[in-house]
């Protein structure tokens, strides 16, 4: 942790937990932010070792990522905690949430142990790991969520994996509640998704692929609100894709039930028409669907009924995207394209950038229970500087990622993360990085 | 055949992936150039030297025993070197094996590959990956686009003009290649096209084809030019989509008396092998009167004929070893 100071002065100061947004300064100190104010800062403050001119580019937390997976352990071909970290800080990403699908699956304190530990050697963003739900993923067996939690595990969930066993589920939210932990749940049925790789309709007809019915995830959302409010336990759905989910879970929380949920940002910026001629990185888990539940979830985003964007990123390697299309992996790459799609939502006119913000940053720290996610004074100084109209064009080449699976190849974006900071500590800087390449 | 006319480009692409890409005119070109096959093909010598010193390999990861001899006849007619690859695949690396195997025959300079395999868009993959001419002998449930094309040939040598033919596809449309192509040929050629199926062999939104839907046969044959049999695949099928073949044979099986719904003199066709007695009683496939099924089989080779020859000038056409 840094014990200089810096200044970030010229900023426009987006602070979702607040709602602040002005143009002002911000002093860091020991890794913290020691004061903030529209007053602060107007100028360039001589004398001070280290001064950042924002130049009117918006200073705000830096992310936090709720939905991560990586190969650590067990495919560190495809992605380590500390390539993940590289490609998180590219994308203004400041805190990752790890899921547990790992080889061995993170289900017991020693390798949430591991997990923090490698971050920590290796990692330049903050890392979370969520712990198993259930032994080895396999909906069975509870995990010692007591220990688990005790070790650092921040909330418990079986990944892209749903509890088909409503009696195992429902014990686990009843267990899970004891200790006021965070079930993260993944909403599809099973047998009906069993062996389908795209959403079903015209299109998955043409193509000749078998498919699930969008209400494969809709009835699983519905069974685990009823589950929720048998037991009270603190529930988020990590990722919903279609309305039905939605209009259902925005009553469940009309009712007051502790329910939240989060949208992975291709299911903002892709349909399933994007499947295009069998491209294999357009296969994710649940599958790019139609354009109305598209427009769905940014409308969901938009009214604050989505909790939370997360990237979901899970990068593949070319053993198991460059297969015919029932046989490829699913899973997307995101990390360094999640602010790009959410700054869209701003662009478009559909929120107000710092409601877009929120959902990236302060929403994710109040639900897992972060001290960060905030510009307040004494919080950790993770920021994000972004230049929210700057041209970026995806390039899987010029990922940070190891692995190369964008859905977003040549797509162009408007806005990018320009530096990203965590505890006070610059680890990333876009311009230090063009000037490195030419 | 003269010259000049071997010369005319008949198709857009280089490969031969599906229907779906297709024009009426370059459909109508092909079936054009499957007459001629025909013709030559019930002549003493049935041999052309149109593809000589061309390789042709074929490539099937799903057994086949008509479409793969069908084409190899094709290829030996024309004069090409024709070379066979069955490729036992084990489920674990289907997807391994697909690339792999490809990329090591493309190797070898092959003008043309043919490829049949059990997952849809498998051959769009290997077009997009290899530089010779891929032509799709069947993908997944996606398409089979010479079967439509050896279907629309027998029709038409039949019927002489699509339109306004009502064809009735019955049966497992769901998985069915041959059906999806069949849609999109009679379709764009002018046909009505009905489905006739149990909902639980129905794709969702097929309607959104352009086709009319039914589930009882008596109401679907009704006054149908041709009927349309799909095979029903019975070790998938049985306890999972029907509940019986007895029960299938006794509402969707094509006997005497569902046919007796359909136009006089409408006629049967069947892609095959057929399950006797579970889509298609014997009475009816063997008579001769009003089933194509032999028919079929003998446009088969005219057609593929006609798809080698077509891509072959595509081949002269890019200047790659001109003949």
């Amino acid at each position: 942790m840094s014990n200089r100071r810096t200044v970030f002065c010229n900023a426009r100061l987006i602070d979702p937990a607040s709602g602040l947004d002005a143009k002002g300064g911000l002093l860091v100190e020991n890794g913290k932010i020691a004061d903030i104010g529209p007053r602060l800062f107007g100028d360039a403050e001589r004398g001070d070792p280290e001064t950042i001119d924002c130049k009117g580019l918006v200073l705000a937390p830096g992310l936090i990522d709720m939905r991560v997976f990586t190969g650590e352990p067990g495919s560190e071909h495809r992605e380590t905690l500390e390539s993940a970290s590289r490609a998180a800080a590219a994308g203004g990403v400041a805190t990752i949430i790890v899921m547990p699908n790992t080889d061995p699956v993170i289900d017991e304190p020693s390798l949430v142990d591991f997990i923090r530990r490698r971050a920590q050697a290796t990692a330049s963003v903050r890392v979370a790991p969520m712990a198993a739900l259930t032994r080895h993923l396999a909906g069975e067996v509870m995990t010692e969520m007591g220990l688990l939690k005790e070790a650092g595990a921040v909330a418990f969930t079986d990944g892209d994996r749903t509890i088909a066993n409503a009696r195992v589920l429902r014990r686990a939210l009843a267990y899970a509640s004891t200790f006021g932990a965070l079930v993260v749940g993944h909403a599809e049925d099973p047998d009906l998704a069993e062996g389908t790789s795209v959403t079903e309709g015209e299109y998955a007809m043409r193509l000749g692929l078998l498919a699930a019915p969008s209400a494969a995830e809709t009835m699983i959302v519905e069974r685990d609100i009823r589950l929720v409010e048998l037991t009270g336990a603190r529930y988020h759905f990590g990722q919903i894709s279609c309305r039905a989910s939605l209009e259902a879970i925005a009553a469940a929380k009309k009712r007051g039930l502790p329910i939240t949920c989060a949208v992975a940002a291709h299911h903002l910026a892709l349909n399933e028409l994007d499947v295009g001629s069998y491209y294999t990185f357009m296969k994710v888990k649940p599958p790019l669907r139609s354009e109305a539940d598209r427009a769905a979830m940014v409308e969901g985003v938009a009214s604050g009924a989505i909790d939370v964007i997360v990237s979901s990123h899970d990068p593949q390697a070319a053993d198991t995207k460059r297969q015919p299309f029932a046989q490829a992996a699913f899973g997307a790459v995101g990390l360094e394209t999640l602010l790009p799609v959410a700054l869209g939502l701003a662009h478009d006119g559909r929120a107000d950038l710092a409601h877009v913000l929120k959902a990236l940053t302060a929403t994710p720290a109040s639900i897992l229970g972060l001290n960060a996610g905030t510009l307040a004074k004494g919080a950790p100084a993770d920021l994000v500087l972004i230049d929210p109209d700057a041209p970026f064009v995806a390039d899987p080449d010029r990922l940070h990622s190891r692995a190369r699976n964008t859905p977003f190849e040549g797509r162009k974006f408007q806005g990018h993360a320009v530096m990203t900071f965590v505890g006070g500590e610059c680890i990333y800087d876009r311009s230090a990085e063009a000037r490195k390449c030419s | 055949m003269s010259p000049a006319q071997a010369a005319t480009p008949i198709l857009k692409s280089s490969h031969l992936l599906g229907i779906e890409g297709l024009s009426v005119g370059e459909i109508t070109a092909l079936l054009d150039l499957g007459d001629e096959y025909v013709t030559l093909g019930r002549a003493k010598e049935k041999k052309s030297p149109l593809l000589k010193g061309r390789t042709v390999i074929n490539l099937f990861f799903e057994p086949s025993t008509r479409t793969q001899s069908s084409f190899e006849l094709a290829g030996k007619r024309l004069g090409a070197d024709v070379m066979n690859m069955s490729v036992r695949t084990s489920s674990v690396s289907k997807g391994e094996t697909l690339i792999d195997t490809a990329t090591t025959l493309n190797a070898m300079r092959p003008d043309i590959l043919i490829v049949r395999h059990q997952d849809s868009g498998a051959s769009e993959m290997l077009a997009r990956k290899l530089d010779c001419c891929v032509v799709n002998a069947g993908d997944g449930s996606h398409e089979h686009p010479t079967q439509a094309l050896l279907d629309a040939l027998t029709i038409r040598r039949r019927r002489r003009s699509f339109e306004g033919l009502t064809v009735a596809i019955c049966g497992d449309v769901l998985h069915s290649r041959v059906a999806r192509s069949n849609i999109h040929l009679l379709s764009k050629m002018g046909a009505r096209v009905r489905l006739v199926a149990p909902r639980t062999l129905l794709p969702a939104e097929a309607d959104r084809l352009g086709v009319e839907i039914f589930t009882d046969m008596r109401e679907g044959l009704n006054g149908a030019d041709i009927v349309m049999m799909l095979r029903l695949q019975m070790e998938r099928m049985t306890g999972a989509f029907v509940p019986s073949t007895r029960e299938y044979f006794r509402f969707w099986g094509l006997d005497r008396e569902k046919l007796a719904f359909a136009k006089p003199g409408a006629l049967v066709m069947h892609p095959g092998p057929m399950n006797r007695g579970v889509e298609i009683d014997s009475a009816v496939a063997d008579d001769i009167e009003v089933s194509l099924i032999h028919e079929q089989v003998e446009m088969g080779v005219a057609i593929r004929m006609a798809v080698l020859d077509a891509l072959s000038r595509g081949l002269a056409a890019q200047g790659r070893n001109a003949p």
